[in-house]
């Protein structure tokens, strides 16, 4: 049989050389897609800078090997999971093959060295790519479906977020479809009229090859041609169409993981680089208007792939407040691609909050970090969410309801507005103090280890006894500790997060300088927002931090604390991750392993357990705001635990313990769920 | 429109524990912590408030020593465009009628078109706004919960008994004496007062307002502080023991006692 | 002493309440007691007047219809002699009109006492400061006069209203205002701010059922126009009660005159956002904390007890 004539070799409408229509393709092509990507780099040129990306390299290639390329969070989700990673792998094999396609199109015979058919490496990649192409296929309709029939509930657009995107993922699924399908069929209709090429069995390819085999040679010959072109078109088309919209991420993506955050626990500086007397020259604090968004917040806006994980995680978004971390983003991706339009001019850009946002939305952020623990793409929130606030603290609008602790922290370095004189009368107290004697700084003590207990601790009546337990704790282990009494204020964990730098900056100055001044040499900390702040907030303070949990296990291990045998054997034990122990900073372990040392202890895990526990609602001034929501996070959370089969949470976190402690209440379970503090637990069940 | 809002520095009421010193005739005052009286931040946003809208300038004005400052500052970060600092020896002690004495001298200094104050401020009188209206014989009206502007007078909303809201054409110019909840106040932070710590802020003295010395301070004080008390109440509460009907009649008692019947 | 004034104030051609107990305190500072009512058409507030004060001095004028402060203020300025003593209720209207008044009378002020006695010319007094966590001795000279208002419920009301007293009628004189009364708007249905109420019937977990809710409203409304029902959070995560009614913490800041906590077992955030007032609990656990904290302290099932305090303030 005769052989077919390539595209290349083709007279297109029987005149025009197929190579010059496959040359001119390229040009219009990549000069489109360039002109396109230099639009969409515009706003980047103008953003805020972030030197910090381009450090800790090795950390940031490990990303790429692990996040991008090992697609490791994609299987959390895992039907989805699965059918990204095949598409993922699909596209990886198959962009050589469309490569090669492309000059294929101007020089029929070519191949990428070492790709020819008749060298090794070129056989097993022609099999292994028509079974990719067969997959991406495959998986692609199936995501299809989904995504057009099933409707899987987290893609959905609530109306107030604009309208549904459900047309644009199917129609993308289709144009890949039809990537797959010309690829394919252009091999197929060579192999039908008799080409020498071996097509794996059962592919896409092979299914054609047979299809068409008593096809016409003139049918073949059109249909070799036409497949080409119309993979061309698609394929450029494609490219173009990438940066229009979610699907920017298959171009971003690489580049948003290597430069996504490789420290954890921490909050940007209000400018990278910035001196704490620099602060104060600055004209404007914070994210007001697009621009003063970083360059890799703007690469997060044009990386979101819609997915929905994210708000699918969010307690925020949960609970029915105004807050849905994916729209964060989207809203101001929209708002990119209206401000930097492709042609014409570029818009003046308005204040954020008040066109795009709410105030009630960026208020309603916990600081959680669930949302960012989720994304396959290293998008951030946390540190927008705090830019943004801190650019409405810096305009003066702040919920009225948080006013009152700000002001109160920084007269009294509380958010109760206490005097500072009785921040260690829980120490004091004659019960405890026959019992555990503490040191405090303002009596003159010291020793190597600060116990760093932080406000609600310290005043809350009923947050006083995690003190007077882990200081029974520290002192049945042996450690040589004392406070900080008066002298210690707010670790501002949170008034950080809220966007009051300045108020953050004179809580943190105070408390180095007494922490120098009384000779430290290590700190331990049972408020996880203490922890926290102290070891990823305060960069000047270079001594080690511990959470108490940490200390529990050491001890133990070593023979120091030991343990009896649980108190009441019937009783079944939940442990609740908080968010500033565990997804900030990676303690999911010691406070299990400290409660299995119980012997006897019986212990379930919730439905959401260690990165992807559901926040109480937050701690510090979040217990001060009022959100609009129709839940509330602790109920859901102690319902959870519940319907575990436990009859007791244990929280590592003040905090936790007054939502959960409320929410028990409120849920109806006084009389089958009780909640108490670790260092509570562990204190009843010390041997003596 | 050109607005003077007198303000005062007062012991923060959410801040402080009031306790008694040890002699038992006044509180101990060396711990509390001071700020801006909070009807007098709310006099200031809607001073700032009403001259976003129809131009003009806000100047915040204290009878105070030189901690007073502090107040000033926090109130012009704000946006009260000055601040003027009314300080003498001779201020010292003035009761209501004194420092509305001494108000007026600044009044008279400038060219006001409206005078604020807050409703009340730490002491529960609620008088210099009055008295100082009375003094300048211009109009005045009390707890006002709403302004709206018009030609040459204004329209004010005051707040009166069960929640009803008394409304009122008042002639220009004329001192308001502000209530809580008029407005929500713009936070100011460290950063904004900050910012504002360079600028001069005028003090003046009795000779420099035409003030008679002998008219205010401790001299001129009709209603003299002895001194302070704790109220009786025994350690817990007291509990009302009988039948249902002796429990609520004795009930009753107190609730007509406390003010809580009327 | 010389003469003492009262100004009494009446709402809907009704006498205000307040004047039973101002003849009390009147008396207590001198014995040439009058009152003074002004209005239109008040024929029958200056009757109900003479029946509580042995003198009433009523000035009847159109212009005085509403009581705009500034037009009071002219018309008793001319009607009391220089060198009295002029008792108000402290309300809204005394707020308005008395401070000035000092001021043209050139006489001592002295705000929302809760405790009066004279002493030869000299008016010894109690007021309360910082919320009420602390209280004053205050000793006025009178020498000159003196403008006072009283805190209700100071003086026990003189109810006998058997004084059988005389109505004269006075002149107003010049009535002009550079302030005038517009019109009364009426608070918008669910429009509460339970931090102005003097009296708070605040109610907990104790309330069980949101259709117990009501027994605290029909509490409330039979405590009188000052009283609010406000809450502790659980009653608002609940959506029993709307945000703005939580007293706490992480709701509202309240300094009402008579906090009645019901049901409350008294956290710390809850306790915390109580700034002043008479505490009164009624909890059916006798061990609650809230009695800790409390001024008075009943034992019983609030279910029980609020309805039958209703109804006991219904026969008043």
């Amino acid at each position: 049989m005769e052989h077919l004539i390539s595209p290349a070799h083709s007279m297109i409408l029987g005149f025009i050389p197929g190579w010059l229509i496959s040359f001119l393709y390229v040009i219009v092509g990549v000069g489109l897609f360039a002109y396109i990507i230099a639009k969409r780099l515009a706003p980047l040129v103008k953003a805020a800078p972030d030197n910090s990306r381009f450090s800790t390299i090795p950390a940031r290639l490990l990303n790429v090997l692990i996040v991008w390329l090992g697609q490791i969070k994609q299987p959390r989700y895992m039907f989805a999971g699965v059918l990204h990673i095949m598409i993922f792998f699909g596209f990886m094999t198959l962009a050589l093959r469309t490569c090669s396609l492309v000059v294929i199109g101007m020089f029929p015979d070519f191949a990428l060295p070492g790709f020819g058919a008749d060298q090794p490496i070129g056989a097993v990649y022609t099999v292994v790519k028509d079974y990719a192409a067969t997959i991406v296929f495959l998986a692609c309709f199936v995501a299809a479906i989904r995504r057009g029939v099933f409707r899987p509930a987290r893609y959905a657009v609530p109306e107030k977020y604009g309208h549904d995107h459900t047309s644009e993922a199917v129609f993308v699924c289709c144009i890949i479809m039809g990537l797959m399908l010309t690829e394919s069929l252009f091999e197929a209709v060579l192999v039908a009229a008799g080409h020498d090429a071996f097509l794996a069995p059962l592919t896409l390819a092979w299914g054609l090859s047979k299809l068409f085999a008593s096809a016409p040679h003139g049918l073949l010959q059109f249909l070799h041609v036409v497949a080409y072109y119309a993979h061309d078109t698609l394929f450029f088309f494609f490219l173009c169409f990438l940066p229009l919209g979610k699907h920017f991420h298959v171009i971003t993506s690489l580049f948003n993981v290597l430069f996504m955050r490789v420290q954890r626990g921490n909050i940007k500086p209000v400018v990278y680089g910035i001196t704490a007397e620099g602060l104060d020259d600055l004209t404007s604090f914070g994210v007001k208007k697009i621009e003063d968004f970083t360059w890799k917040h703007m690469l997060d806006f044009y990386t979101c792939a819609d997915c929905g994980r994210c708000s699918d995680q969010c307690p925020a978004n949960l609970v029915g407040r105004p807050l849905s971390p994916r729209f964060i983003t989207i809203k101001a991706r929209d708002l990119m691609f209206k401000n930097y339009p492709l042609k014409g001019d570029m818009l003046k850009s308005q204040p954020l909050v008040g066109s795009i946002y709410t105030a009630d939305e960026i208020w309603s952020c916990t600081t959680c970090g669930a949302c960012e623990q989720e994304c396959p793409l290293g998008i951030e929130y946390i540190d927008k969410i705090v830019d943004l606030r801190r650019g409405l603290v810096d305009e003066g609008e702040v919920p009225q309801s948080l006013q009152k602790p700000m002001k109160a922290l920084g007269k009294r370095g509380n958010p109760w507005g206490k005097v500072e004189k009785k921040r260690a009368d829980w120490a004091k107290d004659k019960e405890f103090a026959a019992e555990c004697s503490v040191k405090i700084m303002e009596n003159g003590d010291s020793a190597d280890s600060l116990y760093f207990v932080d406000s609600i601790t310290s005043y809350d009546d009923r947050m006083i006894n995690i003190a007077k337990c882990t200081s029974k704790i520290l002192d049945a282990a042996h450690e040589d500790f004392f406070i900080l009494g008066k002298q210690e204020k707010d670790s501002g964990n949170e008034v950080v997060r809220f966007g009051e730098e300045m108020l953050f900056q004179q809580l943190k100055d105070q408390n180095i300088t007494a922490i120098n001044e009384s000779g430290a040499k290590k700190i331990i900390a049972s408020d996880p927002h203490a922890y926290n702040a102290l070891k990823n907030d305060y960069p000047e303070l270079e001594l080690p931090v511990e959470h108490i949990s940490e200390v529990i296990v050491r001890k133990i291990k070593d023979g120091t604390i030991k343990l009896k045998s649980v108190q009441d054997s019937t009783k079944i034990y939940t442990y609740h991750d908080p968010c500033y122990l565990g997804r900030h900073n990676g303690i999911y372990d010691d406070p299990r392993d400290a409660m299995a040392a119980i012997p006897g202890l019986q212990m379930v895990e919730m439905k959401k357990n260690r990165d992807r526990s559901l926040c109480c609602s937050g701690g510090g001034l979040m217990l001060f705001y009022e959100p609009h929501e129709e839940e509330r996070m602790a109920v859901l959370r102690v319902q959870m635990a519940h319907e575990a089969g436990a009859n007791v949470i244990v929280c590592a976190c003040p905090f936790c313990m007054v939502n959960m402690e409320d929410a028990i209440k409120v849920a109806g379970l006084d009389d089958q769920l009780e909640a108490i503090e670790l260092t509570e637990l562990i204190e009843q069940h010390m041997e003596r | 429109m050109e607005i003077l809002v007198c303000v005062k520095r007062v012991p923060d009421s959410a801040e402080n524990e009031i306790e008694m010193n040890a002699e038992g005739n006044d509180i101990e005052r060396d711990d509390l912590v001071f700020s801006v009286n909070e009807w007098d931040n709310y006099a200031v946003e809607e001073a700032i408030q009403i001259v976003d809208k129809v131009g003009g300038s806000v100047t915040v004005v204290t009878v105070g020593d030189d901690e007073s400052d502090e107040v000033l500052r926090r109130e012009m970060a704000m946006g009260a465009a000055k601040g003027i600092l009314l300080n003498d020896d001779a201020f010292e002690g003035s009761d209501a009628k004194g420092v509305a004495t001494i108000l007026k001298g600044c009044v008279a200094k400038g060219n006001y078109d409206l005078v604020l104050t807050g409703a009340q401020a730490d002491e529960g009188g609620a008088a210099v706004g009055g008295m100082l209206a009375a003094m300048l014989d211009y109009p005045y009206a009390s707890l006002v919960n709403k302004v709206e502007l018009g030609e040459g007078k204004l329209t004010v909303s005051r707040e009166i008994e069960g929640g009803n809201q008394e409304m009122n054409s008042i002639d220009l110019p004329c001192v308001l004496s502000i209530q809580t909840g008029i407005n929500e106040p713009r936070y100011v932070g460290i950063r904004g007062i900050r910012q504002v710590s360079g600028v001069e802020i005028p003090e003046l003295s009795a000779a420099d307002l035409g003030v008679d010395a002998a008219t205010v301070g401790e001299a001129g004080v009709k209603a003299k502080k002895v001194d302070y008390f704790v109220p009786e109440s025994g350690d817990g509460a007291e509990m009302l023991e009988g039948s249902d009907s002796e429990i609520i009649a004795k009930l009753i008692e107190i609730l007509k006692a406390n003010g809580g019947l009327q | 002493m010389a003469q003492v004034f009262a100004y009494l104030v009446h709402n809907d051609g009704v006498l205000d309440d307040s004047a039973m107990e101002l003849v009390v305190a009147a008396k207590a500072v001198g014995d040439d007691v009058t009152a003074i009512v002004t209005g239109s058409g008040i024929d029958a507030v200056a009757d109900a007047a003479a029946q509580i004060f042995p003198k009433v001095i009523k000035v009847d004028d159109a212009a005085l219809a509403y009581p705009n402060a500034e037009v009071v203020r002219k018309a008793l300025v001319t009607i009391i002699p220089k060198g009295s003593v002029v008792l108000f209720a402290n309300n809204t209207f005394a707020m308005d009109c008395a401070p000035g008044l000092s001021i043209k009378m050139d006489a001592a002020y002295v705000s929302d006492i809760i405790g009066l006695e004279a002493d030869g010319t000299t008016l010894k007094t109690i007021r309360q400061e910082f919320g009420g966590e602390v209280n004053t001795h205050v000793d006025v000279d009178a020498a000159d006069g003196a403008v006072v208002t009283l805190r209700p419920g100071t003086f026990a009301p003189d109810e006998s209203k058997a004084a059988g007293g005389s109505v004269e009628a006075a002149a107003a004189g010049d009535m002009s205002a550079k302030r005038t009364f517009i019109e009364i708007v009426e608070p918008e249905a669910g429009d509460v701010d339970i931090t102005k109420a003097d009296l708070l019937v605040s109610i907990g977990r104790g309330i069980e059922e949101e259709d117990n809710i009501e027994i605290a409203h029909e509490l409330a409304k039979a405590m009188g126009a000052g009283a609010e029902v406000s809450c502790s959070r659980p009653i608002v995560d609940a959506k029993w009660l709307e945000p703005s009614r939580q007293v706490g913490t992480s709701g509202c800041t309240v300094k009402p005159k008579v906090y009645m906590a019901c049901g409350i077992s008294g956290s710390f955030q809850h306790m915390g956002g109580i700034k002043g007032g008479f505490v009164i609990a009624i909890n059916k656990n006798e061990n609650a904390p809230i009695f800790q904290v409390a001024n008075v302290g009943i034992v019983a099932d609030i279910l029980e007890f609020i309805p039958e305090l209703t109804e006991a303030l219904g026969d008043l």
